[in-house]
């Protein structure tokens, strides 16, 4: 006897499932990876830090995105339809049961009717129900339900009806098209959205990595290396997932909303606003779990930070744990924060698992409240029960974009805060612009003059507060100091790291702000102890100065430089590959390379960082031969270690708190009995002392 | 597997009881589908409010409990999985930290780090979603098939053709996928290393104005990762889609197909919808597992590789019944023919090593590059244990005492400064917790550190960071000596630590010292003749093997090797000067 009944549930399962099918579909992400580190609240439920200025940086953001506009719009647009044909294919899907149902229903009535009538009695054709129920007895037709009792009616009983199968394979083929052009569309958005968001992404990285050969050294003093990278990989990483997966989510969610919406106004807005009641209570409670689960995310990724931190620091330095006997405090310190941890951990864990079965039971509360609400319409006629079950299929999709909305704001925040790392890199000041009209010299002979040279790393305090010297080509400048007198400022300026902030320093007369920066550091050959290789393999590493350097020149050079000899006992010789640290060979062969790679560069000029430790003494005599070969006929400036190139240097700067307080010969400054003088003496026992007297 | 299984053990009664609560919430859903018609057929058709009260009430009170069940499964879950990852990471953290260094070389401290960290919250991931998905799918699969089998069993080949078109679409995307996304790993570290390279190399690759060459190295490794990343992301676009295509068409096909089986009177129109419903929850259940059998693998490389350092045993360890040090002995050393190969290596880094250093005096430690100096001095603290011979210790073989009472005796300077997190006080109090700030105080002056701690703005409360990064080199170094002076040791090792020093402070610092270590037995690594010039004794150290020892003066009579270190780094001036007789012809 169920007719009508069945449609309704018809609607409701296929609503039901609908509505939660696609959506739990695996997003594809294409790190492919387990999600956050701690597995704590997914997504929404963990807050982001902000941006500062958040308008600014979408602005800046949307400047990205700007060349791509059409594909945007082809996106959107997109988007719209895919979504459009998902919201309206229930309701299709409803009309197509809806049809079976009216014929199986009919079918039922029919035989119930002719199972009363007398055998083998003839029906002319066009009797209707309403005829038969004529001669029926009254008590018979009372007991037939009203709603049945329409159908009835109006039903052709000269023969048994047939389901229409012309009309349900329409409504099936309408379907299936409508499906495959939801899919589709929402595909191919997929796919333009794909190529815009790794064009962005590539753009961005090209950004950063040319800013970062403009930005003055100067930057690197307050921030680390490790910044910068993360802002290349990870922020830029954030931004591109969230620019693939939020911008079409914002679309599709707020389509889905005022679909939704629009669906159900068109059938009771009465049932609507009951359905909507719900709504702030859904707001609410995602308010109030996403406020306590993001307390606790943010202690535990705090408490988290402090035990990594531990770990880090305690096996790095097992050796000094150990010998110090700090096992036990190690320990204590690590139990009192692993304990904080899991009070944090189980709590933000807990805390995000709480979403999903309270939206669940709202879900349900707001069904309850529809059948209710939609039972009384019903009997007043004002909606019929086909609309009921749409309704409630519409009801059931409703939550899902909303979270998704609410999360939407959490995303474009963190995106937000990515972004404008990216950006706050980007708009650093650079390097001080070129001279418009460089100097080019034919030859340069090496001649280096400090006119009145002021320099400070900060505008307000002189490290270098009034320094002249006169070196003539070919000379050789030994500068010493004690630890952090700040040799390495010399560097600086003379390979123009950095800029003078008064007077001028010149090389054959011309002052070096008249070159081309690039032009002008290809006059000095550069030995530092920080001995810089790529990984790449050492022919490659060995013309990183000149890169169309013959193969003869190469060798030459390596034979004079000592290289050649270990090289060839190296696996694949010049071609083996320096790995990522660089500690595939030993520091003492790493200076060799250095000091090779500067002399195949062939500079005028060159600084030179003396070697003072971790090379063995063998590899010492060797670097010392090498350096003395570089260093022939060139104005070589050396921050020195050796007594022997401090005593045989032309011209000696002596350094202290970052200025230089004297210069001249050994013997001058030793007569001077000054800083030099006294440096000098406390360096070496009494049995060199001896041999001074 | 093993060991993961032994820190679920005792949490076993919540684990059945997450589970016994996931089963009520997966029954709870499964009957959920039956309330929703009965309240349409029973309450709307049949225009009765009071039916649609009375099962609307029925059906929340069955969600609610759902709910309660779900969110108490969800708690218990959150408290396993915690706390598992808890005992976990604590097992891990003293295990390692009772490791040698022979565990540190075979694991690598980076390895063990990642070990303790991300693995460890992987496993804590991991136990939280098996609980709470893996537990439930199953039984949601199961009870929605019996239900399916149940309502429809002549359509039950269709949940199966869509589990199956499924299965070979996730199959075939993530064969196609996987070798991509390995490949995208490497790209994103290649795009790193040009990344970090450039920023290490700053100031190499303007000198050699190479600005432009290494834009293109980036740009490549940028390209590359672009490509393979539209590929990837192409590819992964399509699941969602297709997902969505294939549930929609499945519950089509179900009604469709359905409505045949109806008109031939083999199905009724109520079982086809059930049916339609347990379809769905099937096919969830199953998507639902194949993302936890993508998971699962990496899960397990987690567990083993935290199973591996909870497996391995420390190879240098307490002996049962420990003697202990006489009060009144001062730090004697003594090797007897001690050799020693690091473990998976025939070579012996130390061969047969013999000397005394006694108390009172300084032993210098010389010799070149690979050597072995650093490696003798590992092992008095029982970094390592020698493979042959015996190291004495006040009398008493390193290996007979606890290590705690041992290295009690020793003021350690290491060659690489490992700095701690905290303050300079804390820092240099870590030789002895215990001791004042005056004391503290005394020592960094002794260190010649108390100048530098002096202009910090902080003195000796200023913050140092993790590793020391804010301090320089020098810097460090005199806080890592200030830190072994405070112990007031029996026995000071400096292990080439005074590299980071210039003259002036080096000289300084050892007049200081000098003093100091009065009485204490003092043992000098060093690869400066200069520093060893002035001690007591010289063990000339050469590929492993005592090439001399003795006096600078006799060395440079009898050692061939110590002469060649010399005469690299003294001048001939200074080399007769430092002779006996030398110094009386000036």
């Amino acid at each position: 006897m169920n007719k009508t009944d069945s449609n309704n549930r018809i609607g409701a399962a296929v609503g039901a499932s609908s509505a939660a099918a696609p959506r739990t579909a695996p997003a594809g992400s294409p790190r492919g990876g387990m999600g956050g580190p701690m597995g704590g609240p997914p997504g929404m439920l963990r807050g982001g830090e902000k941006a500062k200025n958040f308008k600014a940086t979408m602005v800046g953001l949307a400047n990205y995105l700007r060349p791509y506009w059409i594909k945007i719009v082809v996106v959107i647009v997109f988007a719209i339809a895919s979504t459009v044909f998902a919201i309206v294919s229930p309701k299709i899907m409803g009309k197509m049961t809806d049809q079976l149902v009216t014929d199986v229903v009919n079918q039922m009535a029919y035989d119930q009717i002719i199972s009363k009538l007398p055998t083998g009695m003839t029906i002319p054709a066009g009797t209707t129900g309403a005829d038969l129920i004529k001669f029926a007895p009254p008590a018979l037709v009372q007991q037939i339900p009203a709603a049945k009792l329409e159908q009835i009616i109006s039903l052709d009983m000269s023969h048994r009806p047939e389901i229409d199968w012309k009309a349900l394979d329409a409504i099936a083929l309408t379907l299936v098209g409508l499906f495959l052009l939801s899919a589709g569309f929402s595909y191919l958005q997929g796919w333009i959205m794909t190529d815009v968001t790794q064009k962005v992404t590539y753009n961005m990285r090209k950004e950063i990595s040319e800013k970062i050969n403009r930005i003055p050294l100067k930057y690197f003093d307050t921030r680390t290396f490790g910044d910068v990278l993360s802002r290349v990989t990870n922020d830029v990483d954030t931004i591109s997932q969230s620019l693939n997966q939020s911008l079409t989510q914002i679309i599709t969610s707020i389509v889905t909303i005022l679909g939704i919406l629009i669906m159900m106004l068109s059938i009771s807005w009465q049932m609507t606003l009951v359905a909507l009641i719900a709504l702030p209570l859904s707001f609410g409670i995602i308010a109030l779990i996403v406020n306590k689960s993001q307390r606790y995310f943010k202690s535990q990724q705090e408490v988290l930070g402090k035990i990594n931190g531990h770990i880090e620091e305690m096996y790095a330095g097992h050796t000094i744990v150990k010998v110090f006997n700090g096992e036990r405090r190690s320990l204590d310190i690590f139990d009192t924060t692993n304990t904080a941890l899991y009070a944090n951990a189980w709590k933000s864990q807990f805390f995000s698992s709480l979403m999903w079965p309270i939206m669940n039971f709202i879900g349900n509360l707001d069904y309850v409240g529809v059948a209710i609400v939609g039972g009384y319409l019903a009997v007043n006629k004002s909606v019929t029960i086909g609309d009921i079950s749409a309704f409630i299929q519409y009801v059931r999709q409703f939550n899902q974009p909303i979270i998704q909305t609410a999360n939407i704001a959490n995303v474009l925040q963190s995106t937000a805060a990515a972004a404008e790392r990216v950006f706050e890199f980007l708009a650093e000041s650079e390097e001080v612009a070129e001279t418009e009209t460089p100097v080019q010299l034919a030859q340069v002979k090496g001649n280096v003059e400090f006119d009145h040279v002021v320099f400070g790393y900060e505008p307000d305090t002189k490290v270098i507060k009034d320094f002249t010297a006169t070196i003539k080509q070919g000379q050789r400048v030994a500068i010493v100091g004690p630890t952090g007198a700040g040799k390495t400022t010399m560097v600086n300026l003379l390979m123009r790291f950095y800029d003078v902030s008064a007077g001028a320093i010149r090389i054959d007369g011309i002052d070096i702000r008249e070159f081309s920066r690039g032009d002008f550091r290809r006059l000095f050959g550069m030995v530092l102890q920080d001995t810089w290789l790529f990984n790449g393999t050492i022919r490659e590493n060995l013309l990183y100065g000149k890169h169309d350097a013959t193969e003869s020149e190469v060798e030459e050079v390596a034979r004079a430089a000592h290289v050649d000899h270990f090289v060839h006992s190296l696996p694949n010789g010049y071609d083996m590959v320096i790995n990522e640290e660089a500690d595939n060979i030993s520091q003492g062969e790493k200076q060799l390379l250095t000091i090779a790679r500067a002399m195949i560069a062939n500079p005028p000029m060159l600084i030179l960082d003396e070697a003072t430790s971790n090379v063995d003494t063998r590899t010492e005599v060797l670097i010392q031969h090498a350096m003395e070969k570089l260093m022939q006929g060139r104005t070589s400036f050396v921050i020195a270690h050796r007594l022997s190139t401090i005593r045989d240097a032309d011209v000696i700067l002596v350094m202290r708190d970052g200025n230089i307080v004297e210069q001249g010969t050994h013997v001058e400054l030793l007569a001077l009995n000054g800083f030099y003088a006294n440096l000098y003496s406390s360096q070496f026992t009494d049995v060199d002392l001896v041999e001074l007297g | 597997m093993k060991q993961l299984l032994k820190y679920l053990r005792p949490y076993w009664f919540q684990i059945v009881a997450a589970i016994a609560l996931i089963y009520l919430q997966v029954m709870t859903d499964l009957a959920l589908p039956a309330y929703m018609s009965r309240i349409i057929n029973e309450g709307i058709v049949g225009q009765d409010n009071s039916v649609i009260m009375a099962i609307g009430g029925q059906m929340l009170l069955v969600t609610l409990f759902g709910a309660v069940a779900t969110i108490v499964a969800g708690y218990l879950a959150a408290r396993i999985s915690t706390g598992v990852a808890r005992d976990l990471r604590s097992a891990t953290f003293s295990k390692i930290t009772s490791y040698s260094l022979t565990e540190f070389d075979k694991f690598s401290t980076s390895s063990l780090i990642t070990r303790s960290t991300n693995d460890i919250q992987q496993i804590q991931m991991v136990v939280f979603i098996v609980l709470r998905m893996v537990a439930s799918a199953p039984i949601m699969g199961i009870g929605a098939v019996l239900k399916a089998q149940q309502t429809a069993p002549s359509m039950s080949w269709m949940i199966l053709l869509a589990v199956a078109i499924i299965f070979c679409l996730i199959t075939t995307i993530f064969i196609v996928a996987l070798p991509k996304f390995n490949q995208l790993q490497k790209l994103i570290d290649k795009l790193n290393l040009v990344a970090r390279e450039n920023l290490t190399g700053l100031r190499v690759i303007r000198a050699f104005t190479n600005e432009k060459h290494e834009e293109k190295k980036f740009a490549k490794a940028n390209a590359d990762l672009m490509q393979v990343n539209l590929f990837v992301n192409r590819l992964m676009v399509i699941m969602q889609p297709i997902m969505m295509l294939l549930l929609n068409i499945t519950t089509l096909g179900i009604i469709w197909v359905g409505a045949k089986y109806i008109d031939i009177g083999g199905l009724k129109i109520g079982d086809m919808l059930a049916f339609m419903q347990y379809a769905m929850q099937i096919i969830m259940s199953f998507l639902m597992l194949s993302i936890v059998f993508i998971m699962l693998p990496r899960a397990t490389v987690s567990v083993s590789r935290v199973a591996e350092v909870l497996d391995s045993e420390p190879e240098i360890h307490d002996p049962p019944e420990p003697k202990s040090y006489v009060e009144d002995n001062k730090g004697k050393i003594e090797f007897k023919e001690v050799t020693f190969s690091y473990p998976d290596s025939d070579a012996p880094v130390i061969r047969n090593v013999s000397f005394v250093a006694e108390p009172g005096e300084t032993t210098a430690i010389i010799g070149s590059t690979g050597s072995g100096k650093s490696t003798l001095i590992n092992l008095i603290p029982r970094f390592y244990d020698a493979s042959s011979g015996q190291i004495l210790v006040d009398d008493l073989d390193v290996k007979e005492v606890k290590q705690e009472d041992l290295r009690a005796k020793l003021g350690y300077v290491p060659q690489k400064v490992v700095l701690f997190s905290g303050t300079v006080s804390s820092n240099i109090k870590y030789g002895a917790p215990d001791v004042t700030s005056e004391a503290v105080a005394k020592a960094a002056k002794i260190a010649q550190a108390s100048s530098f701690i002096g202009a910090l703005p902080d003195k000796y409360r200023s913050k140092i960071a993790q590793g020391g990064s804010n301090v320089s080199g020098g810097q460090k170094q005199r806080l890592a000596i200030a830190r072994a002076i405070v112990r007031k040791p029996e026995i000071y090792i400096f292990d080439d630590s005074f590299s980071a020093l210039d003259f002036k402070t080096d000289a300084a610092l050892r007049q200081a010292l000098a003093n100091e270590t009065k009485g204490a037995t003092v043992l000098l690594v060093t690869q400066r003749i200069s520093t060893a010039l002035q001690a007591d004794k010289i063990v000339v150290m050469d590929e492993g093997k005592v090439m001399g020892i003795g006096t600078h003066q006799l060395l440079l009579k009898i050692c061939p090797v110590y002469k060649e270190i010399a005469m690299s780094q003294l001048s001939e001036q200074e080399l007769i000067d430092s002779m006996p007789g030398g110094k009386q012809s000036v």
